[in-house]
């Protein structure tokens, strides 16, 4: 009767851990920013994620997938928390997502060193394409500084002779003004480092006015791009200056922003009109979806779920050291085209100009209308030694 | 920097004022009168924002947004003081900070949950796009010169109001002893229910205005409570011609700072240094002004009498 028990029981526990075996479950933890003034973007962002995970049927790789959603609130220290949860009680196989530069900062080391991998979405900071960049960390984004660095390059080529920068102050302001600076050789009339979350910049606008520069660069990402863009337009600085943006005007802010923003410049890596079918089938679902365009947020948070897929399908597992593999192999099906990785870990991608305006039902859109850089990678792959 | 770019300026500082002064005329008058600490006085300024906006959206009209939200929001103003506010006058100041603190999160989450996260879109119409020289070759948009005008006249509609009229003697009677008021036969409460619903159409009135030039977004009306606080503290609570003053010293304080000291920096400092250390002080220069102001005259500029 004992021995009939144990038999049993053995039997019963064996047939549990097969039938686990068999149906191997990939976690990926998704750590976004979900409330507060950005969680705008961070619902664009999970938005997406369900439209990738909706579109590969509930599977990354074939493997059946779980993704949980974690909401940072724009907090390292929360971040720092999340991350330690999503590691040790929900034992996620990978860590995507994170807007912030901070944030990333703050959690790569815990991550990286727990053997789990982990996917920006979005935060690309010098350290980890440079001298910190660990094996288990992989880009979907960019590096911060290659933004600017296209539309410095741009605006160079363009023969833009002098310009006028504005940013917030704070570290991220200050690096984009440094990456424009790197490609841009035309002189600089004047570096004017606004409050960050500043709201009106009037004051700023009328000495930009009597400074009468034939160009602006801004860095004015959130809330601050919307009402410095609406001022500028109400102000009818166009006939000033011209203004030339990075991260201000985007999917984001376009539909607070409506017609005040047409004809604004940009440079990004994606745009909702870049012509592949991975893209047009991702922007057309999510408008048909959510309702309105996603912004390049809601992209690369697609392309990060895309890359996972990618790995796990290549290679046939959900082992961090043979999805790196294949990761940093390149060649990953994304919204901007098949990716190629540098020595970092980082994309190696194209750089567009990009112009707001109006799609054929009268939707104000980014347009692309040049390639800045082709097969751009960063300043920092050099210094990074896994 | 030129005279008419610092006319310019001046004109920006006084825009930035006005709109402070709206905002804190009705706070001054909460905490001054009626002894309340209201921190959930920046929520009227999203909902007056909020209301316009959604309103112009939906009738295409901007006049028309603001004549609904202005009593949308003395009716949400009258509503709060009947819900929650009268209950609290006679808690101490602490529970009055935690009960409006909470009130913040609640209408910060409200306006979310019905709005959405995003930015609403609001603009005003073209007719009001057009500029006037205020100078040669100086042109100023018209819509911030309305402000300028409105704000005004709301300052001038409200000092006569509270030195001139018989309910003004009753507002005045009632902060320096509401007990006496009372007895004389004077509802003391539908007064302030008055008085906080005004002051809340007043800061709606200022997020009406302020919504097309800014990002109508939840939590849009903080930063400016945090300076309007500021405004009172240094005009003296409770007194609506302090607050006046105030406030037009600190939108030119803050707004000829930003704009002249990162340039003042720079004539006796290096470049990047300078353009550290100057927006610094420049984010400093109103918190750096009341604290000046409170060392030499604790009660603030111009205390109401028998404070």
């Amino acid at each position: 009767m004992d021995n009939k028990i144990i038999t049993a029981a053995l039997a019963a526990g064996f047939l549990a851990s097969a039938s686990v075996a068999f149906a191997e479950t990939i976690k990926v933890g998704y750590m976004t920013t979900l409330s507060g003034g950005a969680g705008i973007i961070g619902k664009q962002m999970k938005n997406a994620v369900e439209l990738a995970m909706e579109h590969k049927g509930g599977k990354l790789g074939g493997m059946d997938a779980e993704v949980i959603f974690v909401d940072d609130q724009r907090k390292p220290d929360v971040a720092k928390q999340l991350a330690n949860k999503l590691i040790k009680s929900e034992k996620v196989d990978v860590i995507g997502g994170i807007i912030w530069s901070n944030l990333m900062m703050a959690i790569h080391k815990q991550v990286t060193r727990a053997d789990t991998l982990l996917i920006s979405s979005n935060a690309g900071p010098s350290p980890l394409a440079g001298s910190n960049c660990h094996k288990n960390f992989v880009s979907m984004s960019w590096q911060n500084d290659q933004t600017p660095e296209a539309m410095g390059k741009y605006m160079n080529s363009a023969g833009v002779k002098s310009v006028y920068a504005m940013a917030p102050n704070y570290q991220a302001g200050k690096d984009m003004i440094e990456g424009f600076k790197r490609f841009y050789k035309g002189e600089i009339v004047s570096e004017v480092y606004t409050k960050l979350g500043q709201t009106d910049f009037q004051a700023e606008l009328s000495v930009l006015r009597a400074a009468k520069p034939a160009a602006t660069f801004i860095f004015q990402p959130g809330g601050m791009g919307v009402n410095f863009v609406k001022q500028w337009n109400q102000a009818g600085m166009d006939n000033v200056s011209k203004l030339y943006t990075v991260f201000s005007v985007d999917g984001i802010s376009l539909p607070a922003l409506k017609d005040t923003a047409l004809g604004t410049i940009s440079t990004q890596t994606w745009s909702p009109d870049l012509d592949n079918a991975i893209n047009n089938r991702f922007v057309a679902d999510y408008k048909s979806k959510f309702g309105g365009y996603p912004s390049f947020y809601a992209a690369q948070a697609y392309d990060t779920i895309l890359a996972i897929d990618h790995a796990v399908a290549k290679s046939g597992s959900k082992d961090t050291a043979k999805m790196r593999a294949v990761l940093a192999a390149g060649d990953i099906p994304t919204t901007r085209g098949s990716l190629q990785m540098n020595s970092n870990q980082f994309p190696i991608q194209n750089f567009y100009l990009r112009e707001v305006v109006k799609d054929t039902d009268g939707v104000v859109t980014s347009k692309i209308i040049d390639t800045v850089f082709e097969n751009h990678g960063d300043a920092y792959a050099q210094d990074c030694k896994f | 920097m030129t005279a008419t770019l610092l006319l310019e300026q001046v004109f920006n500082g006084l825009q930035a004022g006005i709109t402070l002064f709206l905002i804190a005329a009705g706070l001054t008058l909460i905490l001054g009168i009626m002894d309340f600490v209201f921190l959930a006085h920046g929520s009227q300024v999203m909902i007056g924002a909020y209301a316009a906006s959604a309103v112009t959206i939906a009738t295409n009209n901007f006049y028309l947004g603001i004549l609904a939200a202005i009593p949308i929001t003395f009716f949400c103003g009258y509503l709060l003081e009947w819900l929650i506010i009268r209950h609290l006058y006679r808690r101490d100041h602490m529970d009055q900070v935690l009960a409006t603190f909470g009130l913040i999160l609640f209408f910060n989450e409200a306006i979310r949950i019905t709005f959405g996260p995003a930015a609403l879109f609001s603009n005003f119409p073209p007719s009001l796009a057009g500029f006037i020289e205020i100078l040669p070759d100086t042109p100023y948009p018209v819509f911030r010169i309305l402000i300028i005008l409105v704000g005004l006249v709301c300052a001038v509609a409200i000092h006569l109001f509270v030195s001139r009229t018989r309910v003004g003697a009753m507002v005045r009677a009632g902060a320096s002893n509401p007990e006496m008021t009372a007895a004389l036969g004077i509802n003391i409460k539908i007064l302030f229910r008055f008085i906080f619903a005004a002051g809340a159409t007043f800061a709606g009135l200022a997020g009406m205005m302020i919504g097309p030039l800014t990002s109508v977004e939840p939590g849009m009306g903080e930063p400016l409570l945090i300076l309007s606080l500021v405004v009172i503290i240094i005009g003296g609570i409770g007194s609506v011609r302090g607050a006046f003053i105030a406030a037009i010293i600190i939108g030119l304080v803050d707004t000829i700072g930003r704009v002249m000291l990162p340039m003042l920096f720079r004539t006796f400092m290096s470049g990047p240094t300078a353009d550290t250390a100057g927006p610094a002080l420049a984010s400093m220069s109103v918190y750096i002004l009341m604290a000046v102001v409170l060392v030499f005259k604790p009660t603030g500029l111009f205390p109401p009498k028998g404070a």
